[in-house]
């Protein structure tokens, strides 16, 4: 058995009396893609949440590569291998697509606390976030501000900014929200493409790409992993439409 | 803190654009106006244009704060003064002849410039440390506050020290040396000055443009985004905050020697205000703004304050003008939108 | 050192943490409500403080002045939040602060422009200038158990206002959902209108009433105002509940250590020293605190976001 990148094992969050993540635990092994799904309000935001290190859990461990990173901070996880994107854009607005991945290239590349070298003049960081942008298909539109470009395309840079930190493992958070139908299929065949390099855990809402997608499918329901299996099983478990069934009743 | 409304301009950068004429035209108008009364021999508008480059500084140093790291201090009053008491101390001692540590180790005052400058620079450093060290650990609203009540605690310490001067202040009754140079003569002074306000604006691009500076910009545009990056916003913010406060403690130095005297009124949360409205009156994160803005105010107050007692009256109008209408400063009103590559 | 001088400086800190309540209260209001920062809440204090001792000289009733110093410092809240407040709720805390910093200047050189430098004095009324026999305390001023009287009945009234009627419903309902209360029809102009004036008539009671026991002056707003953001950073901002637990706590920390504080280090060094050291350390103990309990809970103690 191989062994996986990214483990979580036994989590537990509460808010007061809510008890949001209950006993989660599971894993993405190499060349894999790991679908978590589940209705709204099941507690995939506060379960990712931990898995990047905004949210502390009560109990539970979450490890990259075998070590344990359950409590360190979001920027040491990322340098420690975890690329993710949002499922609301977190980028820097106002500056240029390659602005915002030359970020991830400096950080990837060492120490910040760099004084005097001028970024626009150094050749190395500008063209590595260049070819990150060309790789996930945006070669052209380097410098042009992110609040210019369409929705997709900021994706596409969020996608490249995870992916210039050169992860083992990618969390992407809905990354198809909002493209539309030829967007969709663009990002899905890109994602068949790295899952060769990088396993991702996926969260996402479109089920079409989910099934064509995932090897194997977590399904969440009230914080609770009520399934973990092939997406067979999925499409075939009562307890799966039971649980969206009821949601939408 | 995230300004929308900065939306960059297409990269079509020509060499000279309006924003860097109006940033030469006004070095220049700096540099003209003590010139000009040097040589008729008006030593008090060489004055004036020292009071107005010692602004400046104080607010380009805020600037690097709240235009680059997005750091809204309402404290830093608290740096101008530290600097500030840092050359009345030295002084205080040197013209006393007396130890300002006595046991464990001899620390006398000194009169050397230089010298009051680094210590005062080193000073800041730690207490904007400390103080930055707290405050950041709070966002938005709760850091203008802290970073106000921690300017308002030095402020009443110093009221309530009577070692140097209390509430009446402390004269310094001459004004510190510089090697070489006689620092008395108030061109040679105002020279001193305008020199290390180019000194401290060029210091404070090249920051800006550095990889640090990179990332301090995004932690002011996004600081999700920088820790998903891989960089932890805390100490980046922190290492902006204490570069900020530094060169704000030197405008104070500056200050005390320009005035002969230092008292609690530097560290009082007026102050705290007017580098802040230095710094917005010419245009947040404006290379040269609170050049612009400190020269207004300054202005403002002689030459309205001549004319009416109650120029603080304009002044509250003014600002609220720009506030509320004119949101890139008077750089932003001349020379429009900031660029970016 | 007696007991019953601890009992007395126990009551004049509650005296004087209650009054600040009234100061923190509405900035906390506000804050909630409407997420703006105002600087200009002590120029109300101080509209609040001058409008009642205009009126007690002209009509010679404190009392009358004291409903004047209230309905000024309402009318000059509803003023600014209608010309100028209004246009910075969508604004960023940065301009907030300048233009309400603007304000204060404005509201300082008019009311120097209308009054002069000199401060104005305010009489205690007859009725309330007595002293009083307390357990303990031999005379302890009327008047200040009078200011900690009507504060609690302030803090009590707010309770009642915010937590029993439809006007508190809605602010609650502000304060949690800004879409949903226009949604439900309510006009939020209106009622951001009200609840600054709110805020500003308390401020200004506050300012008549604490303008008795000092003076009446240009300025006499702003250090109170920054005690108030201390009070309202311990408490949590947007908490009333925090804004009373707050201004109590500041309330006796600052009048028990500037008493006691002194008194503590002469067990350790000699006199002057500890008169100085004592001055100094206890003119920074709020802010100290504040930095503890910042440490610990980095958004106050009674975060109404939490």
């Amino acid at each position: 058995m191989t062994k996986p990148v990214l483990e979580v094992t036994g989590l537990y969050k509460s808010y007061g009396a809510l008890q949001v993540t209950r006993n989660v635990s599971l894993d993405l092994k190499p060349n894999e893609i790991h679908a978590l799904i589940g209705p709204n309000g099941a507690g995939k935001s506060t379960l990712i949440g931990q898995i990047a290190g905004w949210i502390t859990p009560d109990e539970g461990a979450v490890f990259l590569n075998g070590e344990d990173v359950t409590h360190e901070s979001v920027a040491s996880r990322s340098r420690k291998g975890l690329g993710r994107s949002f499922q609301v854009s977190s980028l820097a607005m106002e500056i240029s697509a390659r602005r915002n991945v030359m970020l991830s290239v400096q950080a990837s590349q060492g120490s910040s606390f760099r004084f005097w070298k001028q970024t626009k003049s150094d050749a190395g960081l500008r063209d590595t976030a260049g070819s990150w942008l060309q790789k996930v298909g945006l070669g052209g539109r380097e410098d042009i501000a992110v609040s210019e470009l369409s929705h997709g395309e900021r994706r596409q840079v969020e996608v490249a900014c995870a992916l210039a930190l050169r992860p083992k493992a990618l969390l992407l958070d809905e990354p198809m929200a909002g493209l539309g139908p030829a967007g969709s299929a663009q990002l899905t065949d890109f994602l068949e493409e790295i899952r060769r390099e990088i396993p991702i855990l996926l969260i996402e809402h479109d089920m079409d790409a989910v099934f064509r997608l995932a090897d194997r499918i977590t399904v969440l329901v009230s914080g609770e992993a009520i399934l973990s299996g092939s997406v067979d099983d999925v499409r075939s478990s009562a307890l799966v439409r039971e649980a969206y069934l009821g949601e939408e009743a | 803190m995230q300004r929308t409304d900065a939306v960059p301009q297409p990269a079509t950068l020509p060499g000279l654009n309006r924003e860097t004429i109006v940033n030469g035209m006004v070095v220049a108008a700096l540099l003209a106006l003590p010139l000009w009364a040097f040589s008729v021999g008006e030593d008090y508008y060489v004055n004036l244009a020292s009071l107005i480059t010692i602004f400046a500084i104080a607010g380009v140093g805020l600037n690097f704060a709240i235009g680059q790291g997005g750091m809204v201090s309402f404290g830093h009053a608290a740096f101008f003064g530290i600097g500030g008491y840092t050359t009345g101390v030295a002084a205080f001692h040197s013209f006393e002849e007396t130890l300002f540590i006595a046991a464990p180790l001899a620390v006398s005052g000194t009169n050397q410039m230089l010298l009051i400058w680094v210590v005062a620079m080193a000073l800041c450093g730690i207490a904007a440390l400390a103080i930055g060290a707290i405050s950041l650990r709070t966002e938005g609203v709760y850091f203008i506050m802290i970073t106000l009540a921690f300017a308002q605690m030095i402020y009443y310490f110093a009221i309530s020290w009577p070692a140097y001067g209390g509430e009446d202040g402390l004269s310094i009754y001459l004004r510190n040396q510089l090697p070489v140079m006689n620092a008395d003569h108030p061109f040679t002074f105002f020279s001193v000055c305008f020199v290390l306000l180019l000194g401290v604006i060029f210091i404070s691009a090249h920051l800006s443009g550095s990889r640090f500076g990179a990332a301090l910009g995004a932690a002011r545009m996004n600081e999700t985004r920088l820790a998903t990056s891989g960089i932890n916003p805390f100490p980046v913010k922190l290492t902006g905050f204490v570069i900020s406060a530094m060169i704000t403690g030197l405008a104070g130095a500056l200050f005390a020697e320009l005035n002969g005297f230092v008292g609690p009124s530097m560290l009082s949360w007026h102050r705290s205000g007017e580098i802040m409205v230095f710094v917005i009156l010419g245009g947040v994160g404006r290379l040269y703004g609170p050049v612009v803005g400190a020269a207004l105010f300054v202005l403002l107050e002689t030459y309205i304050g001549e004319w009416t007692e109650h120029w603080q009256l304009l002044l509250g109008f003014a600002l609220l003008g720009v506030v509320l209408f004119a949101r890139g400063g008077v750089v932003g009103l001349i020379a429009g939108k900031p660029r970016h590559d | 050192m007696t007991a019953a001088l601890i009992f007395e400086q126990i009551l004049n800190g509650l005296q004087s943490g209650l009054a600040l309540f009234l100061m923190a209260a509405g900035l906390t209001l506000v804050f909630g409500v409407m997420g703006l920062i105002n600087l200009a809440h002590g120029s109300l204090y101080m509209v609040g403080a001058f409008c009642c001792a205009w009126v007690t000289q002209q009509t010679g009733s404190f009392w009358l002045g004291l409903g004047g110093g209230v309905s000024g410092a309402a009318a000059a809240g509803a003023l600014i939040e209608m010309l100028v407040i209004r246009r910075l709720y969508d604004r960023d805390h940065l301009d907030q602060v300048l233009a309400t910093f603007a304000l204060i200047l404005i509201f300082s050189e008019g009311t120097r422009m209308v009054f002069g430098s000199m401060p104005l004095y305010l009489n205690i009324p007859a009725a309330l200038s007595g002293s009083l026999t307390l357990p303990g305390v031999e005379a302890y001023p009327v008047y200040r158990l009078f200011i900690l009287g009507a504060a609690l009945a302030v803090a009590v009234l707010l309770y009642i206002l915010i937590a029993k009627t439809r006007l508190g419903m809605r602010i609650r309902a502000g304060e949690s959902d800004r879409e949903m209360i226009a949604a439900l029809g309510v006009d939020i102009k209106t009622l951001y209108t009200i609840v600054f004036a709110l805020g500003a008539a308390i401020a200004g009671l506050s300012g008549a009433l604490v303008g008795a026991l000092r003076s009446v002056q240009v300025g006499m707003g702003e250090p109170v105002l920054i005690l108030a953001f201390v009070t309202i950073v311990i408490g949590g901002i947007g908490s009333i509940k925090g804004a009373l637990i707050g201004s109590v706590l500041i309330g006796l920390v600052d009048t028990l250590g500037r008493i006691f504080l002194p008194v503590i280090l002469k067990f350790f060094m000699e006199n002057a020293s500890a008169n100085s050291v004592g001055a100094a350390l206890s003119s920074m103990l709020i802010y100290l605190l504040m930095a503890g309990i910042l440490a610990v809970k980095p958004k106050g103690l009674f975060n109404a976001a939490n």
